[in-house]
């Protein structure tokens, strides 16, 4: 059955040097400065892709049918369709990317995985309404195998889509970040999921069109009703959980295609994916499927916090950490998704500038799961010049607290909990977090003393003889320990 | 191309993914995300084969449809992703660099 398909050597070639300009696109990744090389070849092999696909299917309109003959000239219309369809693409995608603040990266992240989505939406749809086109299909009866396929890639391809949409709209704020949970929930999604499963075994018996876009409506829903009841703390895991579908459903269309730049794109994409969730899980020490299961990340800290507050804490000046930090020898600053919030990352560095002029040692200390999305505070760091050699991660720097003078926390709360070592009835208990109760002084900035983090939890850094804490707004407090150090 | 071999690509590939992902600094990650995002959409292949084939009857002027509107979609990440990646990538110095000269 594979005879329909006619495989053109050169085209399998250069989809093949694609899909391995991919490979050296992440592998760039590992250090910034082969970065840039590595994302000029994920272009090339996207170029490739693209040309290589245009030139074997040329849209060709057919005239003169004869008995096993015809004529085929280029269809122009269709090929300018084709490239004004790109270039409103490239236009929107570029000037979105140009204008689009740092800040706000994890919902244009999210957004972009919902573009994937749909798109494989699209493309399954369109190989179900036109299977000879893609040769997957003799006499208008699609291979079994390749129903298979397209069932699975439109299905993951819909649950991308409806589940970025939502964490789109909860990280651009048009949606509470609070889980939202449905009564029963659990046994809706796993009888939908049983659902989808169930009809794409079916659709190999019976290629109606109901059950094609049944499994695609199931499939939108349930990826609505997965993301819904997850807390905005638990974003990371979900984008990074997303990135993933979105390779798995590109990988499914591969296989439907039979294209190698798809299948290798899409597993690699799949595994960086699903190796992220997996690291942002680790550093929350919480089961994948404990997140997915949701309900995480309210505001439900309830009498615990309530009572704690009442407990005595200092309170300092702009003046008093100008004055505390000048004299230390090093400093680390912990920054947290509050320093994203109040887009503090820029007087921030200016701040760690002056200190550096004093002589002060500065280093920053990132936690895995800081912020919303897998490396968010490298990202503003880096757009306010930070330079990424003062950066540390959880591992390499946690050891140095113990020696240090001055912790300064900003927009961090949970990360830097010590009741995720010694409180087990704690929600973020195990969590690996930072010992800045190590270090001579804590400079904890804060909004105000009453919320607490996202995990809900009262954090004992706040009570601490040697915290000292900073209740302003994060941008306008560092502000004036910039005045403040002249 | 039998479903063997491809299935035999696709684990490979999974094989490379994993440790190529792995050796990724956590300093990146974001980029990282950035740029499998604009990869994935090598979709846009499936998306012009359904662009350009020909449409028989009702259907297949649909499936066209679907096509050029999936081009669009594709075609926004691809340069979206690329262009966001590579302005992210621009941001990461190291230190002691002249930072008095950039643009």
């Amino acid at each position: 059955m594979e005879e329909a398909i006619a495989v053109n050597p050169w085209a399998s070639l250069a989809y093949l040097v694609a899909g391995v300009c991919f490979i050296l696109a992440l592998r760039g990744l590992s250090s910034p400065t082969s970065s840039q090389r590595g994302n000029r070849f994920g272009m090339i092999g996207m170029t490739i892709a693209v040309v290589t696909t245009l030139v074997t299917h040329a849209p060709l309109l057919v005239t003169n049918f004869a008995e096993d003959s015809y004529v085929a000239r280029l269809d122009t219309v269709t090929l300018i369709e084709i490239l004004v369809a790109i270039g409103i693409g490239a236009t929107i995608g570029i000037v979105t990317a140009r204008r689009i603040a740092m800040t706000a990266m994890p919902q244009l992240v999210a957004a972009f995985h919902s573009l994937v989505g749909m798109a494989a939406v699209l493309v399954a749809g369109a190989a179900f309404l036109n299977p000879e086109a893609f040769g997957i299909a003799v006499a208008g009866q699609i291979f079994t195998q390749s129903r298979i396929e397209m069932g699975l890639g439109v299905a993951i391809g819909a649950i991308t889509f409806s589940g970025s949409v939502i964490a789109f709209l909860k990280l651009n704020g048009n949606m509470g970040g609070k889980p939202i949970m449905l009564p029963g929930r659990h046994v809706i999604n796993l009888a939908v999921l049983a659902g989808i499963l169930g009809l794409v075994a079916y659709f190999t018996q019976d290629q109606s069109p109901w059950v094609f876009w049944t499994i695609t409506g199931l499939s939108f829903a349930i990826g609505f009703l997965l993301i819904i009841p997850i807390g905005g703390a638990d974003m990371p895991v979900v984008v990074s959980m997303l990135n993933s579908y979105s390779g798995w459903a590109a990988a499914a269309m591969g296989f439907t295609l039979h294209n190698t730049a798809m299948i290798i794109t899409g597993a690699l994409v799949g595994s960086s994916g699903a190796i992220l969730s997996y690291i942002m899980c680790r550093a929350m020490n919480r089961s994948f499927i404990s997140v997915i299961a949701g309900g995480f990340g309210g505001d439900s800290g309830g009498g615990a916090a309530a009572a704690a507050t009442d407990r005595p804490w200092k309170r300092g000046s702009a003046e008093d950490a100008a004055f505390l930090m000048s004299q230390a020898e090093q400093v680390i600053i912990v920054p947290g998704y509050g320093m994203a919030v109040a887009q503090a990352q820029h007087v921030l560095r200016e701040m760690a500038d002056k200190l550096k002029e004093e002589g002060v040692r500065v280093k920053y200390a990132i936690h895995p799961v800081a912020g919303r999305m897998p490396g968010h505070m490298n990202v503003l760091l880096a757009e306010a010049n930070v330079p990424y050699d003062e950066v540390f991660e959880l591992e390499d720097i946690n050891s140095e607290f113990a020696q240090t003078d001055v912790a300064f926390i900003i927009g961090a709360n949970d990360v830097v909990n010590p009741a995720a070592k010694t409180d087990k009835s704690s929600p973020i208990y195990g969590m690996p977090v930072f010992d800045v109760n190590k270090a001579k002084t804590v400079l904890f900035i804060k909004r105000s003393m009453g919320g607490v983090g996202y995990a809900g939890v009262d954090n004992d850094v706040f009570y601490q003889d040697n915290t000292m804490m900073l209740l302003a707004d994060a941008k306008k407090m560092v502000e004036e320990i910039v005045k403040a150090l002249g | 191309m039998d479903f063997i071999s491809i299935l035999s690509i696709f684990v490979m590939a999974v094989f490379v993914g994993y440790y190529v992902v792995w050796s990724v600094t956590p300093a990146l990650h974001t980029p990282l995300m950035a740029v499998t995002n604009a990869i994935s959409s090598v979709i846009i292949v499936g998306a012009l084969i359904a662009s350009a084939a020909i449409g028989i009857g009702g259907t297949g002027a649909t499936s066209k449809w679907l096509g050029l509107l999936a081009v669009v979609l594709a075609s926004v990440n691809i340069f979206g992703g690329f262009a966001v990646t590579a302005r992210m990538l621009a941001m990461y110095k190291k230190k002691d660099r002249p930072a008095a000269g950039h643009k």
